[in-house]
């Protein structure tokens, strides 16, 4: 099928601003908006530049703005999204040409939660028990891929790009109710402070964005509730 | 620019990241990938990492070890394997330490499951090896891996590409790497290089691998006179799913799933009574298109079923979730209700860049150490993985040898001092830039890829002959006739992606040109390297590692012995 690919572009070495520009492409409807992107990357215009590596849903490169919604390209049909497409990079970061934006500050933010086991015990010979309920606690936040479409579809961010934000705020969960973690307590204290879980109004675009599926809006709620309480 | 560091490690996946955290704990390390740490492909593996832990049931590394040699159609170093099989079992603990959160079992100890290949006491039947976390073991390697990292304040570059390898005085001593995003080459100089690139899978048409999976560690080095090992073995994923590549995890066939073919048949009963669907990768790629080809595919096309509807739904959503939302967004079926298309997918390179098991590249027949130079994980063979690898053993590798290699590196460049760089590094690489970038020939660089990856998946994949063999051949010296002319559109400097497909695909084209001169060279059946007209397996003659010199003359070929300790070659039935 012919589909019509509306694409913001913006070269920093020609450009002063972002503009559209309109490409057709012969796609079958089973192809993923990837497939479509790299047909015209391919064969129309080798200049339109975008991140992609795995292809399926998994290494988080290609997240970005498709129809209005925050999705990777390589995880959305052709016949989910029709005949006209329109892809734009994520909002609220810098764009450093086309589709492709600067994550650093993401990564910045993902680092000041300590996303790591914190534990000075010194581990047994074998492993650390953990029960399969214990386990099963925090499952739901270990699926995050830290693609961004989380982050980047939050209005509190967008308001306020001190916000440390979904993705970072996920990756604390994971930890903070992992039995074998003894970091909850920094980490709670680290996202108390303003920019921590405070801004997020519970809109729920996160969870609406998250190509793994993951409930981030009731994972933010259960790290606030931990705050409150003080407990995990 | 210029950077100065005690080791450059090349790549950020679980083998770059495990040496990474060895050797930065001791020395001035930078970590450069061409793409962002958590991207890497390692992220990808699902079904487990082989391990005899014994939490399931009797198990012991030494039936590990038979195994892997087995499986490997004997082509393995037995020497290298018998070290990953009983540090398996102290990596997944220490993995499980950093906090890797692997499914449980119910006393509280790390799950496992059967995988394919996988055996209690050397042959009788399948074993739970495969510890795992749900179907996304690799990404929680990955993740793991890359949290240690911050922990420990590890370097990155990210999405910088390396496009050389420094040697002087006989000793590598740098990298020059492309910064993506502005265009500028860094030269990196260090008493030690460390390659962790991963594969090279995407030179065949219906793949599992990333777009990134471009063989550009393996090239580099290729070109600079390390030669290629093994590289006729490559790997055939029996499920991918139909017409797109994408991988399936084993661990399904593990918890129960079978493949049957259009007449409903279970017909992996036939060819492998006792492990039945768990039968080696090679073994089960070769028959799913044995029944195609004798007209059993579904309605006689081109593809068999992944049947998992006998698993119910609640295997499938705690064991097996990624592969259901894949089967479901992909293919839109629902896997507990309908059987899945499937069709074999290349999936891993046997060969690579030569190394000894502390992953010190190794450059001749009688394995004569290059100075400075490291690899571990799919870039490299050791060789543990022979003919054909062994499910969850990549992972193994990864951890395994990325710890060992980066200890080793760290204790040498304790001891070592910097080699002067060669005189103007860049001079190759700007070169190689401005000739892609100038060239106005108007070939494209997309039509010259689609050409090479149908023709190897066609000629060069699961069946081969020689009349094949030296067509592809053939086909391959026109595209590198044609490569030289092509054209981009892109001329700039920032986040240049369309020069960087162009460098990959000149990548891909000599690891090709490499494979068929290998494959074309063995004149025998073992492993992957399956020959229509040499269906044997023939010990006489070719139980040997093959070496691809690239030179100017062409492609020489060398070969060196397989490592023997215990396990004589016997004939393969599962």
């Amino acid at each position: 099928m012919l589909v019509s690919v509306r694409i913001k572009r913006f070269d920093p070495d020609v450009d002063r601003k972002p503009h559209w520009e309109t490409y057709t492409a012969e796609v079958e409807p089973t192809d993923r908006v990837l497939d479509a992107l790299n047909e015209i990357k391919w064969h129309q215009d080798g200049t339109l530049t975008f991140r992609r590596s795995c292809g399926h849903g998994i290494c988080g490169s290609d997240a970005m703005m498709i129809n209005g919604r925050n999705r990777l390209a390589c995880k959305v049909l052709i016949r989910d999204v029709g005949a006209k497409i329109s892809v734009e990079p994520l909002r609220g970061f810098a764009v450093i040409k086309d589709l492709v934006v600067d994550m650093e500050q993401f990564f910045a933010k993902y680092r000041s939660i300590l996303p790591y086991l914190i534990n000075d015990n010194p581990p047994p010979e074998k492993e650390r028990l953990q029960s399969p309920q214990e386990r099963a606690r925090f499952d739901d936040t270990t699926k995050c891929i830290l693609c961004a479409a989380c982050t980047t579809s939050c209005p509190s961010f967008w308001a306020d790009k001190e916000y440390v934000g979904p993705a970072a705020i996920v990756q604390a969960h994971r930890f903070i109710f992992d039995s074998r973690d003894e970091g909850a307590g920094q980490r709670l204290s680290i996202l108390a402070e303003r920019h921590g879980v405070w801004p997020c109004h519970t809109i729920f675009n996160c969870t609406d964005a998250c190509p793994r599926g993951i409930e981030v809006t009731r994972a933010i709620q259960e790290v606030k509730d931990a705050i409150v309480t003080g407990r995990v | 620019m210029l950077h100065t560091y005690d080791a450059v490690i090349v790549g950020a996946g679980g083998a770059g990241l495990m040496a990474a955290l060895e050797a930065s704990k001791s020395a001035k390390v930078a970590v450069l990938t061409k793409l962002y740490p958590t991207r890497s492909h390692t992220g990808t593996a699902q079904g487990g990492i082989g391990a005899a832990l014994g939490n399931v049931e009797e198990d012991h590394w030494e039936w590990h070890v038979f195994d892997t040699i087995k499986g490997g159609d004997y082509l393995c170093d037995q020497d290298a394997v018998e070290i990953m099989c009983r540090e398996a079992v102290e990596v997944v603990y220490d993995l499980e330490h950093m906090g890797l959160p692997f499914n449980r079992t119910p006393d509280g100890k790390i799950d496992q499951r059967p995988f394919g290949g996988h055996t209690r006491e050397f042959g009788k039947g399948p074993v739970s090896r495969a510890c795992y976390a749900a179907d996304r073991t690799g990404h929680m390697i990955l993740q793991t891996l890359y949290q240690q990292c911050v922990k420990q304040g590890v370097h990155f570059f990210n999405e910088y590409h390396v496009l050389d390898l420094l040697i002087n005085q006989g000793h590598v001593c740098g990298v020059v790497a492309y910064e993506i995003a502005t265009g500028e080459l860094h030269t990196f100089h260090a008493k030690a290089v460390f390659f962790a690139t991963g594969g090279s899978g995407r030179m065949f048409k219906i793949t599992s691998n990333a777009h990134a999976l471009t063989g550009d560690g393996m090239a580099v080095a290729y070109r600079r006179g390390v030669p290629m090992e093994d590289m006729e073995f490559f790997q055939f994923h029996p499920t991918g799913i139909y017409k797109m590549g994408i991988l399936l995890t084993e661990g399904a066939r593990g918890e129960g799933g079978i493949l049957i073919n259009g007449k409903g048949e279970r017909f992996m009963e036939r060819y492998a009574p006792t492990m039945k669907d768990l039968a080696p990768r090679d073994m089960i790629s070769r028959y799913i298109y044995l029944e195609i080809r004798e007209g059993r595919g579904i309605n006689g096309k081109d593809y068999v079923y992944l049947d998992l509807r006998h698993l119910g739904r609640d295997v499938l959503n705690k064991k097996l979730p990624d592969i259901t939302d894949f089967v479901q967004t992909y293919l839109g079926i629902d896997p507990a209700t309908e059987p899945i298309p499937i069709q074999p997918t290349a999936h891993y390179a046997m060969g690579g860049i030569p190394t000894n098991y502390d992953a010190e590249v190794v450059i001749d027949k009688k394995n004569t150490v290059l100075p400075g130079f490291y690899a571990a994980g799919e870039v490299a063979c050791v060789s543990i993985h022979g003919a054909n690898r062994l499910g969850t053993n990549s992972l193994v590798d990864i951890v395994v040898f990325g710890r060992r290699g980066g200890r080793k590196m760290a204790d040498y460049v304790k001891r070592t001092d910097l080699v002067p760089l060669p005189p103007d590094p860049e001079d190759y690489v700007q070169e190689q830039i401005a000739r892609l970038l100038a060239s106005h020939g108007g070939d494209n660089v997309a039509n010259l890829r689609e050409k090479m990856q149908v023709e190897m998946m066609d000629k060069c994949g699961v069946f081969r002959t020689a009349e094949h063999l030296r067509n592809v051949q053939q086909t391959l010296a026109d595209l590198q006739d044609h490569y030289r002319q092509v054209t981009l559109m892109d001329k700039g400097k920032t986040f240049n992606t369309e020069l960087l497909e162009a460098i990959e695909l000149g990548n891909l084209l000599d690891l090709a040109e490499a494979t068929v001169a290998a494959a074309l060279a063995r004149e025998e059946s073992r492993g992957a390297h399956y020959r229509e007209d040499f269906p044997k397996r023939d010990d006489a003659n070719w139980l040997k590692h093959s070496l691809a010199y690239k030179t100017d003359s062409g492609i020489r070929l060398a070969y060196k012995p397989v490592t023997i300790t215990k396990y004589q070659p016997q004939e393969r039935k599962y």
